[in-house]
């Protein structure tokens, strides 16, 4: 974990964070646009929750991605795979080369990821409502252990529908999981609409206070947020975080923010040129 | 074993269960239990009480509880979960097929009063079709002991495994059938009794009664092998098929739906390989009426007469063809 105390090395990191996102991001795009296949919009929408996360949170030994003290971080939304596997690369834990083959025949980068053939990812997600169990257990066997590693884990929004999550929930609170950081990336839309239209989670905060967590909202693109808010955990002696990460699903390209059909629409190539160039663009 | 279940000592292998998993728990700190509001019923007060800091009770809510085990062995544990078997594989299928199957979690599911164990309660309560589901799973290990003995065995094998194992168990009092240095194998049967000319697979609580059927088949002067088939998934192929070559046909008794468990594996076998009639004896795809588990059994024909009856029709079938 970084120490953030001295205002130039914050910067730096900073910026660091966002070159990093930035090519998450078009990684994301092309990997999608290649496999003709992909959910660019929630790729675009976690890509500085997990950049923030790799880069410079998670204790993690890049070149040991089993190294038993690691801090877990368990990718339940995992149909956002690519933005996963482009961090993974940002962060020296997967060859950069490997993204070339995201979805190609017999590649080990499936459309959700799994941990028996990626180094460095924990569970094996796609159907939701998996990772918050999951990670619940993990804090539970760091408590055993009476080890000092953490678990995050990033979920949906319109995952939450679950009821799984809400086991987890009570589960959680109920030993007192301080070790366990729940992310959820509230980029308010879900597969087929708006997650209010749908299923309504407001006031979703009050949710998770309700049910014994330690609930904070940040804004999910915004790195001194994320960075004061995830690198203090826990809040509350004895309660799990719950970190409402406010985002805009397609986020830094602007045909493709908050907008439904981007959920896994697959860019043209005349849009996927004009993504890309949009995130060049993009300034802090 | 002429003399019928009810004239031998009997045991609820829950008991072996129960101690095993404490005996373990105190060799390995590793070991831990989860549970589902579910200590009576899997006799885990005991593991509770002595290992509080290893005893996770997440409530009524399996699919936490087998998420929640997933993440115990991601985080280097390696937990039992444990809960009736009824609702931890039909609630959280899910999450058996991805967090421990295809995640090659080290979790080890204790499927507890399966089968018709809780026959009064109804079909919400039985668990006849957990070996259909389980076995269609990659990497995960089923096994049915047949007695206490076997019980303890394949716990002590699960536990030094690395990989998703289903222990599926039952409350039902059975004899004492193997010997107490019994070593369980996966993927091996033990043929309990020789014969050649019918042979009879099955597991957990009907291997007992597989054994007073050959020996009333005997007194007809039918001689019948028996194969206890604990492992069912992966299974004995080579059991089953030197069974299809060495005698006439195969009955296979399991408390289960004769749909996709025991019987629906050795017929996939035989068809395949070397076919030979194949009788399946089980739930034959109904909810079963209301009733004691005895008196359930008895009912489907899962009793030493209605296996020997069975052998006996395959035969005449076999003759007059």
């Amino acid at each position: 974990m970084t120490d953030f105390t001295g205002k130039q090395e914050l910067s730096g990191l900073k910026e660091r964070l966002r070159k990093s996102a930035g090519n998450v991001r078009a990684r994301a795009l092309q990997m999608v646009y290649h496999a003709k296949l992909g959910h660019p919009g929630g790729d675009l929408s976690s890509a500085d929750i997990l950049t923030t996360l790799y880069l410079a949170v998670l204790r993690i030994e890049p070149g040991n991605p089993s190294w038993p003290e690691r801090d877990r971080f368990i990718l339940s939304k995992g149909h956002c795979s690519a933005a996963l596997y482009a961090t993974l690369a940002e962060a020296g834990i997967l060859d950069e080369q490997a993204l070339q083959t995201f979805m190609e025949p017999l590649s080990l980068l499936n459309g959700h990821p799994d941990r028996n053939k990626v180094k460095g990812v924990e569970a094996n997600t796609g159907p939701l409502g998996h990772g918050l169990p999951i990670a619940t257990g993990c804090a539970l066997a760091a408590k055993m252990q009476k080890a000092s590693w953490r678990t995050f884990v990033l979920t949906g929004d319109g995952e939450v529908q679950e009821g799984s999550n809400w086991e987890a929930a009570l589960c959680a609170a109920h030993y007192g999981l301080d070790n366990l950081t729940l992310i959820i990336d509230r980029n308010r839309i879900q597969q087929g609409d708006f997650t209010e239209t749908i299923l309504k989670l407001d006031p979703l905060a009050e949710k998770w206070r309700a049910f014994g967590w330690y609930v904070v909202e940040v804004n999910g693109h915004d790195y001194d947020d994320l960075l004061r808010v995830l690198s203090a955990v826990p809040h509350e002696k004895g309660k799990p975080t719950c970190v409402i990460a406010n985002t805009i699903k397609g986020r830094g390209v602007s045909f493709m923010e908050n907008k439904p059909q981007w959920h896994h629409r697959v860019p043209l190539e005349s849009e996927l040129a004009a993504a890309l160039a949009e995130l060049e663009k993009d300034e802090p | 074993m002429s003399e019928g279940a009810s004239a031998i000592e009997t045991f609820d292998c829950r008991n072996a269960f129960a101690s095993t998993l404490e005996e373990m728990a105190a060799r390995d700190p590793r070991v831990c239990a989860v549970v589902n509001d579910s200590i009576g019923s899997t006799k885990l007060k005991g593991f509770r009480d002595r290992f509080p800091e290893r005893f996770v009770n997440v409530g009524i809510a399996e699919q936490n509880m087998v998420g929640t085990s997933a993440g115990l062995a991601t985080g280097g544990m390696i937990p039992f979960c444990c809960g009736a078997s009824c609702f931890l594989t039909a609630r959280s299928m899910e999450q058996v097929k991805v967090d421990l199957g295809y995640a090659k979690n080290n979790v080890k599911l204790c499927g507890m009063s399966s089968g018709m164990a809780y026959g009064e309660l109804g079909p919400t309560h039985h668990s006849i079709e957990d070996l259909a589901w389980t076995r269609v799973i990659p990497n995960l290990t089923v096994i049915v002991p047949a007695d206490p003995v076997e019980t303890r065995a394949a716990l002590l094998w699960a536990k030094d495994h690395v990989g998703p194992v289903f222990l599926r168990l039952s409350r039902m009092p059975v004899p004492k059938l193997l010997l107490d240095n019994h070593v369980f194998l996966p993927g091996k049967a033990a043929t309990l009794r020789d014969g050649d000319e019918i042979a009879i697979i099955a597991n957990g609580v009907m291997v007992a009664r597989a054994l007073d059927a050959a020996e009333r088949l005997h007194a007809r002067g039918v001689e019948a092998r028996v194969i206890n088939m604990a492992s069912m998934s992966p299974i004995d192929r080579d059991a089953v098929l030197r069974a299809a070559q060495e005698t006439r046909g195969i009955v296979t008794a399991e408390e289960a739906s004769i749909y996709g468990g025991l019987g629906g594996a050795v017929a996939e076998i035989v068809a395949e390989e070397h076919p030979v009639r194949v009788k399946r004896l089980g739930v034959p795809g109904v909810f079963a009426p209301t009733g004691s588990a005895e008196f359930l059994l008895e009912h489907f024909g899962l009793t030493a007469a209605g296996i020997e009856t069975a052998a006996i029709d395959l035969l005449d079938k076999e003759t007059t063809q």
